[in-house]
């Protein structure tokens, strides 16, 4: 009894490298696993239509508006803080060409005003979305969410969470270039 | 050229620790003593040569030599030096470099004060630690390499994680890595001693201090990094329960079993293999702990994944370290008899008793640590939680009560057979103290929460019973007060020890009682100028100000607290915000009394043009919340004192006349 007990510790910590092991060799799987998949991807981009937040940033968008050319869809909100981090790649990918939509999430006009006065008004369009009916369309599960539409105006990427340098440079540049090669 | 001295050296250590960790291995077991003298001078050389080598990063560090990879990464020539300097071990590499510095010194420390050990054992033990070694040695060589240059020369770093800018954090890692790597010395001696196939009375006395050592030193830094998290992050809380906190208190857990069950190793030859395997776990668990959180395993998958070669290649060395350890126990445990026998109640059962309640803590924090990654394996990544607070209070909270109440009775039972019977009356000083606590306590709080006047009454209890002890030790108003003086000078260092300790432990409980029970707190806005009343004090923004720090820019808000007029203290919290790091930390501002600290932050001015002249200002009382480190420093007070005693010093008896010898001497001691 005694000569099985004493391997129980060895036995225990096997169990624990096992772990660990498939832990390791399934990250590249983890790594798209751990995102939460949107069904949403490979699908026509759900039909939309937002109001503009008031007559001075430009905005009111409708899917219709995203075809013809690769684009961007950001869900946004003044009071996130994530998205004030991520706001400054959100107006590069705008520099670099692409067209930039927001979805203003349950904000309200003012404020997402301001704030897009204070850090600058990347978009092409903001549409606001004081309800939150349209990023429940999306399968939005929360601010900021981002999405690559082709041509098409199929989604081709998701994007949960602020766009990091590390994402910028990892994900979403080399998604943006396959949704205009593709 | 400094840098490429660093270099240079670690390469040498790696050739020592080489030859270190196989030729004594091979002198101990043919009996050549040049052999294994050998182990003494290569373990004194690593140690010279890794000194070296830190002293190089840190000079790359102190002159902002940004061409070093590391230093481009992790400083900035705008830091004030204190933090240029602990940068060095602010970031990966340079951290793995202090971890094999801190290893490397405490082999020297056996080489040099370790004359009276058995020459077989002291080989063996400095062959198993240059073992280790050398495998970490490896890792930083091939896969962490600290002297890695940058080409072409960056112009200034990017910073280090200005969370970690601040002076508890500065010491917090070197005094956590002398813990947790302290622990390899008691592992060293388990596996040498298995390699022996030996465990005697004069071997758990030389673990002993070392693990007393790793013990103290863990404490310290577990406590100051409880300590800054309390005034760094801003939420008033001291402990979180997070995977990064709990791997450095699962070897602390462990390794306080391992303390106590060698005891029963030195006393009564008996609980061998048991404390065997409380060595090597407690040290494995240093390691896992260690590398979960160095490798990001714990937090993120991903993390682990950026770099699949240092995630491999600390499996390897997790694999070999501890699964080689585990297996050689495996085989030379049974072969272990213990001699002593005891009775269920006595002292070295109620040590027992301590040794499982600590293990199923242990136990229990781990799982709690590993089970959402247990989940996510087992799912493939599929599920993903968090174990958090509610799930670690409600398990671990119950452990610990029988344990403390176990530590008021367990240093008054007698060694070998106890009896409650003889016990009971020295106790009554203990239940008397308990009841007046919970009844003081219930009475002074009416309407808290009830389990908090328990909580009171079981620090009573423990310190009282601590006391009682203590006091029957030196016959307190037994004997004349001269002769209590007398024989409290003539009491033994680890005796004062334990009862500091264990009274540290007391006053701890009464600080985390206080704090997570009655804590108030207020939340508001508030422009300069304004106040609001709450938590039992007027809290009034007198002014903000704004200003330039070396390398941040802050907001500073004075706080000034009174109650009903009377104006108590002026609060100075900060929000600083480091633009090279993009990232902004709170500085609480925190008026303390022995009875409660005043702890105020503030928070981010409003975002629309008609609030912006507004904060987010964060008020606390936190009852009691100073005895949590008044407690463990009294706790590390008491590992150090006990680590003076005399018997430490003078090292184990030779072989030979191990067993009983040396027993009448410290029969007192524990």
């Amino acid at each position: 009894m005694q000569r099985l007990v004493v391997f129980l510790p060895v036995a225990v910590f096997a169990a624990l490298v096992g772990l660990m092991i498939s832990l390791l060799t399934d990250a590249e799987r983890n790594d798209d696993l751990t995102r939460l998949p949107s069904p949403l991807v490979g699908k026509p981009a759900p039909e939309i239509t937002l109001p503009a937040i008031n007559a001075t940033i430009p905005g009111g968008f409708s899917t219709a508006d995203l075809k013809g050319q690769v684009s961007l869809v950001n869900v946004f909100a003044s009071w996130c803080v994530p998205c004030l981090v991520e706001h400054p790649n959100i107006a590069r990918i705008a520099e670099l060409g692409t067209p930039v939509y927001g979805i203003n999430h349950r904000d309200k006009p003012e404020a997402a005003d301001t704030w897009l006065r204070r850090h600058g008004n990347p978009y092409t369009a903001v549409g606001a979305d004081l309800d939150a009916r349209a990023s429940i369309e999306w399968g939005v599960t929360g601010v900021p969410e981002t999405f690559i539409i082709n041509a098409n105006g199929v989604v081709t990427y998701k994007h949960v969470g602020p766009i990091t340098q590390d994402a910028m440079d990892n994900k979403i540049l080399p998604k943006l270039r396959e949704a205009a090669g593709g | 050229m400094i840098a490429e001295i660093g270099q240079f050296v670690l390469i040498l250590t790696l050739v020592l620790a080489a030859v270190q960790a196989t030729l004594p291995l091979w002198g101990a077991a043919r009996g050549d003593a040049a052999l294994m003298a050998l182990a003494d001078r290569t373990a004194i050389g690593q140690a010279a040569m890794l000194l070296i080598a830190f002293a190089a990063l840190t000079y790359g560090f102190v002159t902002s030599d940004f061409s070093l990879a590391v230093v481009y990464q992790n400083s900035h020539s705008l830091k004030p030096m204190l933090y240029k300097i602990s940068g060095v071990w602010g970031n990966h590499e340079g951290s793995m470099l202090l971890w094999i510095l801190v290893l490397a010194l405490f082999s020297a420390a056996v080489a040099l004060f370790g004359p009276n050990l058995p020459p077989s054992l002291k080989a063996r033990v400095l062959a198993v630690q240059a073992m280790v070694g050398l495998g970490f040695l490896a890792f930083i060589i091939f896969t962490s390499n600290p002297f890695a240059r940058l080409s072409p020369t960056p112009l200034d770093g990017t910073g280090l994680n200005p969370l970690l800018q601040d002076p508890g954090l500065a010491f917090h890692p070197p005094l956590l890595y002398l813990g947790y790597v302290g622990f390899s010395m008691a592992f060293s001696f388990a596996v040498a001693a298995l390699i022996e196939g030996k465990v005697d009375a004069a071997w758990a006395r030389w673990v002993r201090p070392w693990t007393l050592a790793a013990w103290t030193f863990l404490t310290a830094g577990i406590a100051l990094g409880s300590w800054w998290a309390y005034y760094e992050l801003g939420w008033g809380g001291w402990w979180f329960w997070d995977p990064v906190e709990n791997a450095s208190f699962i070897p602390w857990l462990f390794g306080t079993a391992l303390l106590h069950s060698a005891i029963i190793v030195e006393k009564r030859d008996a609980l061998k293999s048991w404390t065997i395997l409380l060595a090597i776990i407690t040290f494995s668990m240093s390691l896992l702990g260690t590398f979960l959180v160095r490798s990001g395993v714990l937090t993120s998958v991903h993390a682990f994944a950026v770099d699949p070669e240092r995630g491999v290649f600390i499996l390897g060395i997790l694999i070999l370290t501890i699964g080689s350890a585990l297996t050689l126990f495996a085989i030379r445990a049974p072969g272990m008899k213990g001699g002593g026998l005891f009775a269920p109640v006595s002292r070295e059962g109620a040590l027992v008793a301590n040794n499982m309640l600590l293990t199923v803590a242990a136990g229990t924090v781990l799982l709690g640590t590993l089970y959402p990654l247990i989940l996510e394996g087992l799912s493939g990544g599929a599920t993903k939680v968090s174990v958090g607070p509610p799930f670690f209070n409600a398990t671990f909270g119950p452990i610990m009560v029988p344990l403390v109440m176990m530590m008021a009775v367990g240093p008054l039972l007698a060694w070998k057979r106890g009896n409650l019977k003889t016990v009971a009356p020295k106790l009554v000083p203990a239940a008397i103290a308990t009841v007046l606590a919970i009844v003081v306590t219930f009475a002074l709080v009416p309407d808290g929460p009830v389990l908090a006047p328990f909580a009171m009454g079981l620090a009573a209890w423990l310190a009282a019973g601590t006391l009682a002890e203590w006091a029957g030790r030196i016959k307190l108003f037994i004997v004349p007060l001269a002769d209590s003086w007398r024989r409290l000078a003539g009491m033994p260092r680890s005796a004062s020890g334990m009862t500091l300790a264990h009274l540290g432990l007391a006053i701890m409980i009464v600080g985390i009682t206080g704090s997570s029970a009655w804590r108030v707190e207020l939340v508001t806005t508030l422009a300069p100028g304004q106040s609001a009343d709450g938590a039992g004090y007027t809290v009034t923004l007198a002014e903000v100000t704004r200003g330039r720090g070396p390398n941040y820019n802050y907001e500073r808000g004075l706080l000034k607290i009174s109650d009903k007029g009377r104006e108590i203290t002026t609060l100075t919290a900060e929000r600083r915000f480091f633009p090279v790091a993009n990232q902004t930390t709170t500085e609480a501002g925190i008026h303390t009394t022995i009875l409660a600290d005043l702890y105020g932050v503030i928070g981010e001015p409003g975002r629309t043009p008609e609030t912006a002249n507004a904060w987010t200002v964060r008020f606390f009382v936190n009852p009691l919340v100073p005895w949590i480190w008044l407690g463990a420093m009294v706790m590390v007070f008491g590992g150090s004192l006990s680590l003076t005693d005399r018997r430490h010093r003078v090292g184990a008896p030779r072989r030979g006349r191990t067993t009983a010898a040396a027993q009448p001497l410290t029969a007192a001691a524990e």
